[in-house]
């Protein structure tokens, strides 16, 4: 088994051990690596039924099956970990140099348990895992805790990731961030690691990484790359996926003030293209990566001069319409406070989102709100706003908890508007507009994600009726499903699967060239099919029943606002129609669940005896 | 006429790709420690890659104890006698660009040669960005007084 290494890194915080862990090649074919590798060690090694801030918690991190190679846009990391904003599973994806490195490092995953008594953090120095106190570093912004965390170490290879201030206070949506802006983002993994007193993993891997064929392998890869600078990859390079704001305006379907309307009139100064023209300084890439899709923007007059962030179109969405604001310089100015005070920029923004819309209604006051008026559109309440949620300061403590357990505590109506599923805020898809997509969100194991889904593919090219719903959208769902599970396993950003003429194919040579392993086209499909019911599993065990499966009322309660699909209506019967057909295309129960038949199908039997135990 | 790598930080992204590419064409191996161009991330927004200059009387050369290292007066690539180096680490020291390695397992530098006998040096087929390439310092003027003149243009057009 080249490409991998076949070891998991496991620490015990608690009592401050470490030990490797040999995996079997046949497991490891299971599950590949990245997102199902970390999932199944994240059900292996979680305490069924824990609180997600306490010790029984795991988090697991798995790189993918060609982290370390030449093969582009495969330098990923999934972190698993029982999520703080939903309760279920929290697994979240970042890239760049930490992945390769860990990888070079000499290992395929990391399993962290227990709770470190003091601050702590990691140095995994290729074979040496090193626990080292954190005191110093406890209160630092991410960027500074890399940089402070590089200087002690004293080697520039070093490479870090990290929670900021907000993971410390435990904010339900934290994010885990490496690599100076690149963020394991969504479902509050950073959270957990601060529950733990674990401040941030540093990894020296300065190994080589041994493939079965390197001559083919990186012919493959010269290929791949090269394709990757056409019409495919042009949106990434070009504008970055902010380009979506005009598209997604054009259609109606761009959420505007928390969803209240699908059209935003201040998006031409919000677009990609004026982003373009007047805040961006540079293009960059992760690393690995052939395609470059990372915009850094700079403020460079006024109230948020200096401000700098790179801006992709969720962050935009989230921190710009969904609050009302139309202004590029505060939307930099809020993506940079996030990054640096380790917050996921969308969970942030349509959190802030729901509390405008309170204040608006009077449901908050100002006597709430420490006097902020959190009108939609007012970007100076928006940023306050962010330190305080960071610092759980004031009214930030009760936003800190996530729009599903604000709207909770306070209640009055304000559950209704509360954009999210399972408690993870929605991205930036009107989804009475994009009817599969509405399904691939309910449904959707972390909750509300376009990119676990990929759902909206079918919708946005056409392929079926956007606006209608029938009977068979549930395995168009599915298929969607799978084939993130699968690109998301072997680690390949999802950017770059246009540059595929038959992905399948295609993988299964980039596999067997690395990993010396044979993977045939159905066995690759089939580890999607796996990791998604792995993923449900864990729900199902962590407390999951149907009702979780649907979405905030305001979507099917009101028709669509805005444009030119103005009064498409997404009906609670059209919803339930579509999940029905899914679970019967999953091969599930009625009620969702995983007959015992279906995971032996998968090869996942021991989960029924261990359910059993 | 001297030839050498070149970098144009306005296209190169920070991918890395180039010190794979180096890595491998070196040593056989996907060993990133082993590059001899290094991909250097300054500030999130200046990135560009480095290798050697082959600067006219290169410090490295004279700083050497054992003449070990050499210049070849057609092509100014340094070489390296292994036999003589004993790794004492004073080129890399020397060197005003940080570009000689001394690899752990080795007792003798490295440093980049062009990938003399190869059709172009892998880090510049390798470049997904066309920003690596192997110019001359003619080369590099003419280059640089177009962008200058093309920026001017634009300029007036706009007026």
């Amino acid at each position: 088994m080249y490409s991998y290494t076949g070891r998991v890194l496991h620490v015990e915080l608690s009592r401050r051990e470490s030990h490797v862990e040999v995996l079997d090649p046949d497991f490891v074919q299971e599950y590949l690596g990245g997102a199902g590798l970390a999932t199944r060690l994240l059900v292996d090694n979680a305490e069924p039924g824990c609180d997600p801030l306490g010790e029984g918690n795991a988090v697991a991190i798995a790189v993918g099956a060609l982290a370390g190679t030449m093969v582009p846009c495969s330098g990923k990391h999934a972190v698993a970990a029982k999520s703080p904003l939903t309760g279920f599973i929290g697994d979240s994806l970042s890239s760049s140099y930490w992945s390769h490195t860990l990888r070079r490092a000499g290992y395929d995953a990391m399993v962290i348990k227990g709770k470190a008594a003091e601050p702590t953090y990691l140095f995994v120095d290729n074979e040496h895992a090193l626990f080292r106190s954190a005191d110093a570093l406890w209160g630092k912004e991410s960027f500074a805790t890399e940089e402070a965390i590089r200087a002690e170490i004293g080697d520039g290879r070093v490479r870090v990731a990290c929670i900021g201030v907000a993971g410390e206070k435990q904010v339900s949506y934290a994010c885990v961030g490496n690599d100076r802006g690149r963020q394991a983002g969504r479902t509050g993994v950073g959270a957990v690691w601060g529950s733990k007193n674990l401040k941030a993993i540093a990894v020296r891997g300065t190994k080589p990484v041994a493939v079965a064929d390197l001559e083919g392998l990186n012919k493959l890869s010269l290929d791949l790359a090269k394709g990757a600078q056409g019409l495919p990859t042009a949106k990434y390079r070009i504008t970055g996926t902010a380009g979506n704001v005009l598209t997604l305006n054009r259609l109606g379907l761009l959420p505007t003030r928390n969803f209240r309307n699908s059209v935003f009139e201040g998006a031409e100064e919000i677009s990609g293209e004026f982003m373009q023209a007047n805040f961006k300084e540079k293009t960059v890439a992760c690393s690995g990566c052939p395609i470059a899709c990372e915009q850094v923007t700079r403020v460079r007059e006024g109230l948020y001069e200096g401000a700098r962030a790179s801006i992709d179109y969720e962050t935009l969405y989230a921190l710009g319409p969904c609050c009302g604001i139309g202004d590029f310089k505060p939307i930099i100015k809020a993506a940079d406070l996030c990054d640096r005070y380790g917050l996921d920029t969308m969970s942030t923004g349509v959190t802030i989102a729901w509390a405008m819309e309170c204040y608006e209604r009077g449901i908050l006051t100002a006597s709430d709100t420490d006097g902020l008026e959190l009108n939609f559109g007012n970007h100076e309440a928006s940023i306050a706003l962010i330190e305080r949620i960071a610092l759980r300061e004031g009214i930030g403590d009760l936003l800190a908890k996530g729009s599903k357990r604000a709207s909770e505590q306070i209640g009055q109506g304000s559950e209704t508007f509360a954009m999210h599923v399972k408690g993870l805020e929605l991205p930036g898809y009107e989804p009475r507009g994009l009817k599969t997509y509405a399904l691939g969100l309910a449904v959707g194991t972390r909750g509300a994600c376009h990119n676990r889904s990929l759902a909206y593919e079918p919708d946005m090219k056409g392929q079926v009726d956007r606006l209608t719903v029938e009977k068979g959208r549930g395995s168009i769902a599915m298929e969607c499903e799978d084939l993130a599970a699968t690109l998301d396993c072997l680690m390949f950003c999802k950017f770059i699967r246009g540059c595929f003429n038959d992905f399948h194919e295609e993988a299964v040579e980039f596999y067997r060239l690395a990993t010396g392993l044979d993977l045939t086209t159905e066995d690759l499909k089939q580890v999607g099919e796996r990791v998604c019911n792995l993923k449900k599993y864990f729900n199902i065990r962590e407390g999951w029943t149907k009702e979780a499966d649907w979405l905030p009322a305001r979507l099917l309660e009101d028709p669509l606002p805005d444009g030119g699909d103005q009064g498409t209506t997404l009906t609670p019967e059209e919803l339930r129609l579509m999940i029905d057909d899914y679970y019967a295309a999953r091969g599930w129960t009625e009620d969702g669940l995983i007959p015992a038949e279906k995971l032996a199908e998968l090869g996942l039997e021991d989960l029924t005896q261990k359910a059993r135990q | 006429m001297k030839q050498f790598i070149v970098c144009d930080p306005n296209k190169c992204v920070g991918c890395q790709i180039c010190e794979l590419a180096c890595a491998v064409e070196k040593t056989g191996h996907l060993d990133i420690a082993r590059t001899r161009i290094f991909n250097i991330r300054v500030d999130p927004s200046l990135v560009m890659s480095v290798t050697c200059r082959l600067c006219e009387s290169p410090t490295c050369v004279a700083s050497c104890p054992r003449e070990a290292l050499s210049q070849d007066p057609e092509t100014g690539i340094i070489h390296i006698d292994e036999e003589a180096c004993v790794g004492c680490g004073w080129c890399v020291e020397a060197c005003e660009f940080g570009v000689i390695i001394q690899d752990a397992e080795k007792t003798t530098v490295e440093i980049c040669d062009l990938c003399v006998g190869r059709s172009i040096p892998a880090c510049v087929e390798y470049c997904p960005k066309e920003a690596l390439s192997v110019s001359t310092p003619v080369q590099i003027g003419q280059q640089t007084r177009k962008e200058v003149l093309g920026e001017l243009l634009q300029e007036l057009i706009k007026a």
